[in-house]
């Protein structure tokens, strides 16, 4: 089983959002950056796929080269080869980032049986990236999976809606695209990082058309003004909190 | 005109959908709706504003077919020509509004939280799980757009709400994703979505065991039990139970975060809470910043003192 896992690099948020003085772009020059979360499920699945059925695992970034870091990670834990779809680096909109991965794709040549994505990204949530690519491939595709089974060439796909789980099934080739709680992924092992050095990237560079939705400036929503009430880690501490839970009738 | 996509589950009307109508009869005075097979929620769609319900119809139509409805809906547009199609920001409405936008090679934004109607459409998304706003333009002759869950607040207005219904053309390809099957029971418990009390537990807890004293905690108060990410990563505790922007969203009357520090991935899912109790031993972690109540101090020794007055209250 062939299968492409497209990810993306983001920054690491930790616990507040800064700005450039434009205030167009995070300021990223004191942040690490990582996978966007839901695409470490996506890696890790096809790994398991992989172990399971035979085949190989290509991963597909589209952004600068520094995407590579993110890469290594990931080959690390077991995929085979990755390409970057290289861009100049500016923000492309969800419509351009399908246009670029398709033809990275293209360019790339090589089929595959099973499309991976991420549900949605971190920082932008289009939500639509892995719909438009499956248009774009002329493929089938379930959003938003949970739980992943691959049968005699047919994958069962669960989403969770509250406590219940709907069932989809799609024929390969196809793309899915996943979310968090998917599978637990591993951590890199050393022999995985040295591996991981000598794996193929190759780079593919690709135009970003000009966005239709254009990206005036980013916001941090003003937090709401609360007067937070400090309390000691003591039996006191713990009377007002009972007081406070019985004023909002969640104790009786 | 605007359109609005109905969420409908089984003759059940997504809420959020009541919220899409309610804000779209501020752009327009003419708002219709379309939903896919299922007229069942035509009346509620009326009393908050629809003037017309069109009801997308086809044989295979007869559960969730994302695909198939994101067709129906294109060719909906094209009879109707109207000025935006806009959906609630759910699974759902982000789903076939991006299978619609696929088709029309169209923009779409999602998530938003507000809409100004123009050439070029002004709006403000979310990103970041809401921790941060984009204020953008969008080029496009039509607006396509999902809305933020609980942007605006559902107000009922009614509306003549007159059912029409139309013969989609579907092709096997539309309809070759659709739900086979649901599994699961529906939940006798709290769920954690709609819990009124959440009692989270974060890398503080330091392993599985010290949530039993949440388990306790969130039964005494008719809660249930939340934690962050690192703690599913660890294993410590099922993915269905993470809080977060990656894992459920929660609005709870009452939030309890216990040795959870409040990274921008889980604040994301816990801000709205109405009161948030955090317990942890930086003073100055996030979560600390937003809390109504801060315990300064290790969940380990407090967390038993708690317990036993919370006990001796509702015992009393």
């Amino acid at each position: 089983m062939e299968i492409l896992v497209c990810i993306k690099r983001v920054p690491m948020v930790g616990a507040a959002l800064i700005l450039t003085d434009d205030g167009t772009e995070l300021d990223t020059r004191r942040l690490g950056f990582q996978l966007s979360p839901h695409e470490e499920n996506a890696v890790e699945a096809a790994v398991q796929l992989v172990e399971k059925h035979g085949g190989s695992v290509t991963l597909l970034a589209m952004g600068t080269a520094e995407s590579e870091e993110q890469l290594r990670e990931q080959l690390a834990i077991g995929a085979d080869r990755a390409i970057i779809a290289l861009t100049d680096g500016s923000e492309p909109d969800p419509q351009a980032t399908a246009a670029g991965l398709l033809e990275a794709i293209r360019a790339d040549g090589a089929p595959f049986d099973l499309v991976l994505l991420g549900s949605e990204s971190a920082d932008v949530a289009g939500y639509q990236t892995g719909i438009r690519l499956a248009h774009a491939l002329g493929l089938p595709v379930v959003t938003n999976v949970k739980g992943l089974s691959i049968t005699d060439g047919v994958a069962r796909c669960e989403r969770a809606v509250g406590s219940e789980r709907e069932v989809y099934e799609v024929p390969l080739p196809a793309v899915i695209t996943v979310r968090d709680g998917l599978n637990i992924p591993r951590y890199p092992s050393v022999p995985g990082r040295i591996k991981a050095r000598k794996k193929p990237v190759t780079t593919h560079e690709v135009t970003i058309g000009a966005p239709r939705i254009v990206k005036h400036r980013l916001v941090v929503p003003p937090a709401t003004a609360k007067g937070t009430t400090v309390l000691e880690p003591n039996a006191e501490g713990a009377a007002a909190l009972v007081e406070a839970f019985r004023e909002i009738g969640v104790l009786s | 005109m605007i359109l609005v996509l109905l969420d409908v589950d089984r003759d059940a009307l997504d809420p959020v959908s009541l919220q899409v109508l309610t804000l779209s009869r501020g752009l327009d005075p003419d708002v219709q709706a379309v939903v896919a097979g299922d007229a069942s929620v035509a009346a509620e769609a009326a009393a908050h504003g629809a003037g017309v319900v069109h009801v997308a119809e086809h044989p295979g139509l007869t559960d969730y077919a994302p695909r198939a409805t994101a067709k129906a809906v294109v060719q909906l547009i094209a009879s109707l020509s109207p000025a935006a199609v806009l959906a609630g920001g759910t699974p759902r409405g982000n789903e076939v509004m991006a299978h619609v936008a696929a088709f029309l090679d169209a923009p779409l934004a999602t998530d938003c939280t507000s809409i100004t109607m123009g050439a070029p459409f002004e709006v403000t998304r979310a990103r970041w799980g809401g921790n941060l706003l984009e204020e953008s333009s969008v080029t496009a002759s039509m607006l396509l757009a999902t809305i933020q869950p609980h942007a605006v607040a559902a107000e009922p207005s009614a509306a003549a709400g007159t059912v029409q219904a139309f013969t989609a053309d579907l092709d096997d390809a539309d309809l070759a994703v659709r739900i086979v099957e649901r599994t699961g029971a529906a939940a006798t418990g709290v769920t954690l979505a709609e819990a009124r009390v959440v009692v989270s537990g974060g890398r503080g807890m330091g392993g599985s065991e010290p949530f039993a004293m949440l388990d306790d905690l969130a039964a005494l108060l008719g809660g249930t039990v939340g934690c962050s990410r690192v703690v599913t990563s660890e294993g410590w505790r099922p993915h269905s139970e993470q809080v977060g922007q990656t894992g459920t969203k929660v609005a709870p009357d009452l939030y309890v975060a216990c040795g959870i520090s409040g990274a921008t991935q889980h604040l994301a899912g816990c801000k709205n809470s109405k009161m948030i109790v955090a317990i942890n031993t930086d003073g100055q972690a996030p979560i600390m910043q937003i809390a109504d109540y801060a315990v300064v101090g290790d969940v380990h020794a407090f967390l038993p003192l708690l317990l036993a007055q919370a006990r001796a209250a509702s015992a009393g």
